[in-house]
């Protein structure tokens, strides 16, 4: 059995109300939040980055795992804001940790399912036989042009998946669904994201979401009702929610894992970080759904079975609890948190 | 043998804009040989106190450029920078002071230079004198790590920053009489509270200025000075110590080991006590080094230096004055020169020369302390 | 700068402490002979877990720098993030603490959150 066999997270302690987003834009804020499902996003200290959060996400994992971190043969870190555009996180990430100098390792970057794709990279390498654990990360910054529809769900966080034999969570199946589809870009050089606005709905989220959903659900035998618990890649509340409605899952399945609504669009971190909620409350045998989506554009799902041995995994600070601790910010404060201004 | 200071001189302290480090050295060094009534020939040897001029004004080597300039390059003498931070000063009239006591030159200068204002962060130059890859890499400077000993002596001592703002205004109240010092102007203590925190819980009117500025003092064997001078101060004693270098690793941060070290062998080789000590020029770079300083010489126990200043005993007047010339607050911080300008104002007091800040002083005492602590040189002279 | 800031990484990223096999003395930061025994110490790394006490601070520049004691008596001195006074209980985390110029490396290392 090969699966995720512990896991980590990092959501930074500062956050900024979309009111107070509003109020520079001179723009609606119930409106904003009927629209989007978010109330508040996370925000990054001056001095924490992509870096700085995939190690504290994978001090976490490590940690809770209770393994030597040399065991660790391979790291991955999924996001679209490395700090270097040139020279990978995950070598940081992998110093930190103490992992030693023999592990396979690669930075990647495929919009918000960077991570997910780690992960299944990492389950192939155990599979192989080629490592022991792999640790996939999802970490962003999420960059947002001020103004920009964007910028009220554009948040920051870190989720760390430590994949090997004898897991907490089995890895039953998953499957990929990937078009080359522009939904959403950052050309070189450019500082904040463009993206194609509606487009970006039905032929770049669903359209990945609900095709890779299906294939897995047809080539493994699943339907809905086969899953307790459901979760998505999470860009605000109503997308998440929609697809949940149009794959067949009702509300309950999918409320554990929506902590959008209070940290906002973790991108890479995302979808991860919705899947950790729910480990942190799910009972040996429930199935989870997870898909990802990344823009530009796929989707990565996955059917994952709660095993006995997260009865005896330390579920301590859960991801629901880590966001009660915060400390609301102006948007003055904002920029200077995001580097904007200095 | 014994080694007595004939000749002193000293420039003016202070933002020196049209003083180049090549000029500085010479109105200090002119006078002192004045003072001394000698000509450049008969000195031996010249060492020259100088912490950074490869960082102020990107030029190494200074010893030999000075001496050039100062008019000694057909003399061909041995030149030597001798460098400890803001104790280079005293470093160099330690090293000047063993090469007469030993024999090997009768007579040698013992100089201190810094130009600092041509820079545009002087304080960031100073901060070097730290822990760079282990506290300025943290975010530490120079005041910072003044800082967080003072904070801990409130803490530990119930010391007040009224205390420290105490010895702020005694040191300009001194330099009012003190023609060389930069600032001539009295304070107050609400002056010192209401100014900007430099690191807290220092302040701006805490921290002593960088300057420039240069001084010089010339001594010989106890054979010429008998010979050639009116009024030859004595050197008793000039002792040096180390210490570890980040408060990382001291075991008391509240405890300057090196001070304690190098003032119970100046002591001990002088054959007095501290309260022996007439008068003291103390590295006030950061008023709670002074503070401090009251405790590790000895004038009070530890914990207790804040008692000195309320009661007004390290006045002009009390029973132990210090830094009667403004210290490095008033007079102004050149950094390589502080500590030969140290011995220059104790020369002047126990020559009965400093006029309206004179006290009656048998015994003198100069501390003049690198960086954090971890160098300190102590020198006890006597008329 | 590049080679001065990677040596020592190791020393950075995790709270390591030298240990003194001859005399059980602890050091940080990082150093090769033992002051109490000179050359008959043997010296090797210890990491350690990264939660200690306050022992003083300052705020210099907008930044709250601290000394730090272990269990073990070794004392760092470090960026705490938070709010803090003499005796507050601290741990690890893993922050920017610079970098050279907007296009060069980038300085991470170990600065400290008051434990809650």
């Amino acid at each position: 059995m090969i699966g995720i066999v512990s896991y980590g997270t990092y959501i930074p302690k500062f956050r900024i109300k979309v009111e107070e987003i509003t109020r520079i834009w001179n723009e609606d804020a119930e409106t904003v939040k009927q629209n989007l499902g978010v109330l508040e996003k996370s925000v990054p200290d001056v001095d924490e980055d992509t870096a700085t959060m995939a190690v504290e996400a994978g001090r976490e994992a490590i940690s809770r795992a209770r393994i030597k971190p040399e065991k660790i043969g391979a790291i991955f870190v999924g996001s679209e804001s490395h700090p270097y555009a040139v020279k990978p996180t995950a070598t940081i990430v992998g110093e930190a940790l103490g992992v030693g100098n023999y592990y396979f390792c690669a930075d990647l970057e495929f919009a918000c399912k960077a991570a997910t794709a780690g992960m299944q990279i990492c389950y192939a390498m155990v599979k192989a036989g080629m490592i022991e654990y792999g640790l996939s990360i999802g970490s962003d910054v999420a960059q947002a042009k001020p103004g920009d529809a964007l910028e009220y769900t554009a948040a920051a966080g870190a989720a760390a998946v430590l994949i090997g034999k004898d897991p907490i969570a089995e890895i039953e199946a998953t499957v990929s669904y990937t078009s080359d589809t522009p939904d959403f870009w950052r050309r070189e050089l450019q500082p904040y994201p463009s993206h194609g606005g509606r487009f970006t709905g039905f032929p770049a989220y669903f359209r990945h979401i609900v095709m890779a959903a299906k294939k897995l659900m047809e080539e493994f035998g699943y339907t809905a009702k086969d899953f307790d618990y459901a979760v998505f890649h999470q860009p605000n509340a109503k997308f998440p929610q929609r697809v949940a409605s149009m794959l067949g899952f009702s509300e309950e399945k999918i409320a554990d894992g929506m902590i959008v609504r209070f940290i906002g669009n973790t991108y890479s971190a995302s979808s991860l970080l919705g899947l950790c909620s729910i480990l942190d409350k799910a009972m040996p045998d429930q199935r989870i759904l997870l898909v990802s989506f990344g823009s530009g554009a796929g989707s990565d799902a996955f059917a994952i079975r709660v095993t006995d041995r997260i009865l005896d995994y330390p579920r301590n600070t859960r991801v629901w609890d880590k966001l009660k601790e915060c400390v609301y910010i102006d948007y003055a404060l904002y920029l200077k948190h995001r580097r904007m201004i200095r | 043998m014994r080694v007595a200071i004939i000749g002193v001189g000293t420039t003016e302290f202070g933002e020196l804009w049209e003083k180049s480090f090549r000029s500085l050295f010479l109105s200090a060094g002119l006078s002192a040989l004045e003072d001394a009534g000698i000509g450049g020939k008969e000195i031996e040897a010249i060492y020259i106190g100088n912490m950074s001029a490869g960082k102020f004004i990107d030029q190494e080597h200074i010893a030999a450029l000075i001496a050039d300039h100062a008019g000694l390059a057909e003399f061909g003498i041995p030149a030597v920078r001798v460098e400890n931070a803001d104790a280079s000063g005293g470093s160099a009239f330690r090293q000047a002071y063993m090469a007469v006591a030993s024999g090997m030159h009768s007579i040698a200068i013992a100089a201190g230079i810094e130009k600092v204002s041509d820079a545009k962060d002087p304080m960031e130059i100073l901060s070097t004198a730290i822990d760079q890859e282990w506290e300025r890499f943290v975010g530490a400077n120079l005041p910072a790590i003044y800082a967080i000993i003072a904070r801990l002596h409130m803490h530990k001592f119930g010391t007040k920053e009224e205390d420290l703002a105490m010895i702020a205004v005694k040191n300009h109240r001194n330099a009012v009489h003190n023609p060389k010092a930069q600032f001539r102007k009295e304070i107050s203590v609400e002056d010192v509270m209401n100014s900007p925190y430099v690191a807290e819980p220092l302040k701006v009117l805490d921290c002593a200025p960088l300057s420039d500025g240069a001084s010089a003092v010339i001594l010989a064997n106890e054979e010429i000075a008998r010979k050639i001078c009116d009024t030859p101060v004595y050197v008793e004693a000039c002792t040096q110590a180390s210490d570890y270098f980040s408060i990382q690793n001291r075991r008391d941060i509240l405890t300057f080991q090196a001070v304690i070290k190098a003032s119970r062998d100046a002591y001990r080789i002088a054959k007095i006590e501290p309260r022996d000590i007439d008068v003291a020029e103390v590295h006030d770079s950061f008023t709670i080094a002074e503070l401090i300083a009251y405790e590790d010489l000895g004038f009070a126990k530890k914990g207790e230096g804040a008692k000195l200043i309320r009661e007004g005993e390290t006045e002009i007047g009390g029973r132990i004055p210090v830094n009667t010339s403004g210290g490095l607050k008033a007079c102004g911080h050149a950094v390589g020169a502080t500590g030969i300008r140290q011995i220059v104002d104790l020369v002047i007091q126990l020559r009965g020369e400093a006029k309206k800040r004179q006290v009656d002083a048998e015994k003198a005492l100069a501390l003049n302390i690198g960086g954090s602590g971890a160098t300190a040189v102590v020198t006890i002279l006597s008329r | 700068m590049v080679p001065r800031i990677w040596r020592r990484i190791k020393y950075r990223y995790n709270t390591i402490t030298s240990f003194c096999e001859s005399c059980g003395s602890y050091y940080y930061p990082q150093r090769e002979i033992c002051p109490k025994c000179r050359r008959k110490g043997a010296i090797r790394d210890v990491e350690i877990d990264g939660e200690g006490t306050v022992l003083s601070y300052t705020i210099v520049n907008g930044r709250k720098i601290a000394l730090i004691e272990f269990e073990n008596g070794a004392r760092m001195l470090a960026e705490v993030c938070g709010d803090i006074e003499i005796g507050s209980k601290v741990r690890k985390v893993f922050r920017r603490y610079g970098e050279d110029g907007e296009d060069g490396i980038i300085y991470y290392g170990t600065k400290f959150i008051p434990i809650s």
